[in-house]
């Protein structure tokens, strides 16, 4: 039953009608425009993937609060602007400055390429040959070989992703594609950079990056993506990441968002894990007004293991909201999931985790824990733990708490002379270090808490950040 | 060194202390014993600033200043140490680089040269020694999965490392087997110098059989009933507070 028909058989409504008209109806004439402004034919396939999605958005509209996975969140902001294709060209005001700001300062050791606006920026890019990696743009792909991009390209809307993952297969143009070839262990980390500019249009940007990653058969890989904005610059960013890991394969994945102040980021991760495969995730959401992330993985045969950590840290009235699926559809699968939060002013977070266990997954061992902490008395999260397990034979287990910081440390640590401001930040850095602490890459850990320090008082002091374990 | 007149505290609106007078000069360690409910840990806690504590009434200087009107941090710099009752374990802070911090934040306000990582190190594997704690031990989180005497060792090392004029030692007995508190005593009566005094709490007599006091006080029902030499302890060991009661009655 599409939600659509819900509403005609007088459920509860699920959008208000009159605003969704208007703003699906947007999305369509924007839609045309863009098939129509394209000046190299796409394949037949692609089209009509692209004329499927669109259809989609326009019947389901932009997911509301009735909607169970989106009850705490809402996108009414998102969908009542009028957000504008920014034309090529339109990000080259971002310059290597702007991306190094978000590029870990330099101390980065490996390969990057940038997209600005979702386009590639060849110029801001940096990618030396190593064995048979692929480190390009989606576009290039789809005009030289679409075929190798036939199988994943339709794939994440048929997993029952939102609407919001209709209009990227509407309307994405680029991305990156990552390809290791079998047995490649890659040697330095890649980069992967998505920046939205300021435009030069007055209204807000979008951009709909669309990223592909494919593990070989045992190959090996550090992957970081991250997204951000020029500071103050108003846009949605709509990304949608596609990683399949072959049989054997082991990839470490790091996703930082840090998008401006002003800015809306809805990120989709899908993760289809092969025979035996490892994949590491670390997700970082600081940035951003309202930001929400999936992330969709998937035990596709037996042996796997998968450790999902996050973090995300809001203030003032920001909104950030992660979902996370782990699907144990196979046997003698692990997983293990560490989510932490971080919120103070009026912020409001919310962490939804959805283990499956699958009926004949047996001996799936997979543990969930999340820990909120709450800094301001106004701040709200929502911790949703959901473990589903249809099959015997398993371990699984899954903790949530929320608090505050714990006056009994704060006092210890001011009663040894310690500012009450810097104690505060000490416990908060102290509260984030496990899931910072697991990152391996150092320039990315190094940004991470850089990031995190230049958020809080007090911890200007280098003796005080020496102290964070 | 300390000086606390007519002291009235009271937490969650109960009145726990009920005018409480001490002096206690440079050089000395006065032992505050009395039974549970007492007061004595909110003594303890009152003069270290922990929030939470209503002062009502009275006066706390040290050095001749208004300890009271100052935050915690403050009196820690100005040379105020508490060893905790239960010292609290913070996972993700590193004992030892948060201790380098407080120690250089104290040493700048004496007006003293910081100390860089090297002279700290050094200092560290002295103070270690004091209270046979095992070097690996302090640079681990602060109190993370320490044992009981382990917390209480780790009290005093930092007492050593932070050298305190005005030291309150809180229970520091409490919880540990003979040769524990034999170790922590060591380490305690070390640091008995003629500049600095020690307020130890304590419950039981034992602990002034390791460190001797000076002077012995006795707080019940929230006042200084007693006061006496260290033969007092021995008789409170022997008598019970029982005998002390009366005199408590306001």
């Amino acid at each position: 039953m599409t939600p659509a028909s819900a509403v005609d058989q007088g459920g509860a409504p699920q959008r208000l009608p009159a605003q969704s008209m208007t703003e699906t109806d947007r999305y369509r004439t924007e839609f045309e425009a863009f098939a129509a402004g394209r000046s190299t034919p796409e394949p037949a396939w692609l089209r009509e993937q692209r004329e499927e999605a669109i259809a989609r958005f326009q019947d389901r509209g932009f997911p509301t609060v009735a909607e169970e996975e989106w009850r705490f969140t809402s996108v009414a902001p998102i969908a009542r602007t009028a957000f504008r294709r920014p034309a090529p060209g339109e990000g080259s005001g971002v310059r290597t400055a702007d991306v190094a700001a978000f590029g870990f300062e330099g101390a980065f050791e490996g390969h990057q390429i940038v997209f600005v606006d979702g386009r590639l920026a060849p110029g801001l890019s940096s990618i030396t040959p190593e064995g048979g990696l692929q480190i390009c743009s989606l576009a290039d792909v789809l005009s030289r070989e679409p075929e190798r991009l036939r199988s994943h390209l339709g794939r994440v809307v048929s997993d029952g992703a939102s609407s919001f993952a209709d209009l990227n297969a509407a309307f994405f143009e680029d991305g990156a594609f990552v390809f290791i070839p079998p047995g490649l262990a890659v040697d330095k980390p890649i980069h992967l950079v998505f920046m939205s500019s300021r435009g030069t249009g007055p209204a807000s940007t979008i951009s709909h990056p669309r990223t592909v990653v494919v593990a070989g058969r045992g190959s090996q890989v550090q992957i970081v993506e991250s997204y951000a904005g020029v500071p103050g610059a108003a846009y949605l960013a709509n990304a949608v990441t596609q990683i399949v890991l072959e049989d054997g394969a082991g990839l470490e994945h790091c996703t930082v968002q840090r998008e401006s102040e002003a800015a809306f980021h809805v990120g989709f991760m899908a993760v289809v894990q092969g025979r035996a495969s490892r994949f590491k995730s670390h997700s970082f959401a600081l940035g951003g007004r309202l930001a929400r992330n999936d992330v969709r993985q998937l035990f596709a045969d037996e042996g796997g293991e998968c450790e999902l950590n996050g973090l995300f840290a809001v203030a003032g009235e920001q909104h950030s909201d992660t979902h996370t699926v782990i699907d144990h559809a196979h046997p003698h699968c692990t997983s293990r999931e560490l989510y932490k939060g971080i919120l103070d002013g009026k912020s409001r977070g919310v962490f939804v985790g959805r283990i499956l266990v699958r009926e004949g997954a047996r001996k799936t061992d997979a543990h969930q824990t999340n820990k909120n902490l709450l800094l301001s008395r106004e701040a709200l999260v929502d911790s949703v733990p959901q473990l589903e397990i249809l099959a015997s034979d398993v371990k699984c287990k899954h903790g949530s708490t929320t608090g505050q910081l714990d006056s009994a440390a704060l006092f210890y640590l001011r009663s040894r002379g310690i500012p009450e401001a810097a104690a505060r930040s000490l416990l908060v850095c102290a509260f984030a270090s496990d899931v910072v602490g697991r990152v391996r890459i150092p320039a990315v850990k190094a940004g991470i808490e850089r990031h995190l320090r230049e958020q809080l008082p007090g911890l200007r002091d280098r003796e005080i950040q020496e102290a964070v374990l | 060194m300390l000086e606390v007149k007519d002291l009235h505290a009271s937490a969650n609106g109960r009145e726990i202390l009920k005018g409480v007078d001490l002096r206690v000069k440079a050089g000395e360690v006065h032992a505050i014993m009395g039974p549970n409910g007492s007061g004595k840990s909110t003594l303890a806690h009152v003069i270290a600033g922990r929030p939470g504590y209503e002062v009502t009434r009275g006066r706390v200087l040290y050095q001749g200043q208004d300890l009271l009107a100052m935050t915690p941090e403050a009196r820690a710099r100005e040379g105020v140490f508490l060893a905790f009752q239960y010292p609290v374990e913070i996972p993700g802070v590193s004992n030892v680089y948060f201790l380098k911090a407080a120690l250089n934040a104290i040493r700048k306000h004496r007006g003293q040269s910081e100390l860089d990582a090297m002279d700290f190190l050094s200092l560290v594997k002295e103070k270690a020694k004091l209270v046979d704690i095992d070097e690996s031990l302090v640079k681990r989180a602060v109190n993370e999965g320490f044992s009981g005497g382990e917390k209480k060792r780790n009290e005093i090392f930092q007492m050593a490392i932070l050298d305190p004029p005005l030291a309150v030692l809180d229970e520091t007995d409490s919880g540990l087997d003979i040769d524990a508190l034999r170790i922590v005593a060591g380490g305690v009566n070390q640091l008995r110098t003629p500049e600095r005094a020690i307020v130890l709490v304590t419950h039981y007599q034992r602990l002034l059989d390791y460190i001797v006091p000076d002077v012995v006080h006795v707080l019940l029902d929230g006042r200084i009933v007693k006061s006496g030499d260290k033969e007092l302890a021995r008789e409170l060991e022997a008598r019970g507070y029982e005998w002390l009661e009366a005199s408590a009655a306001p």
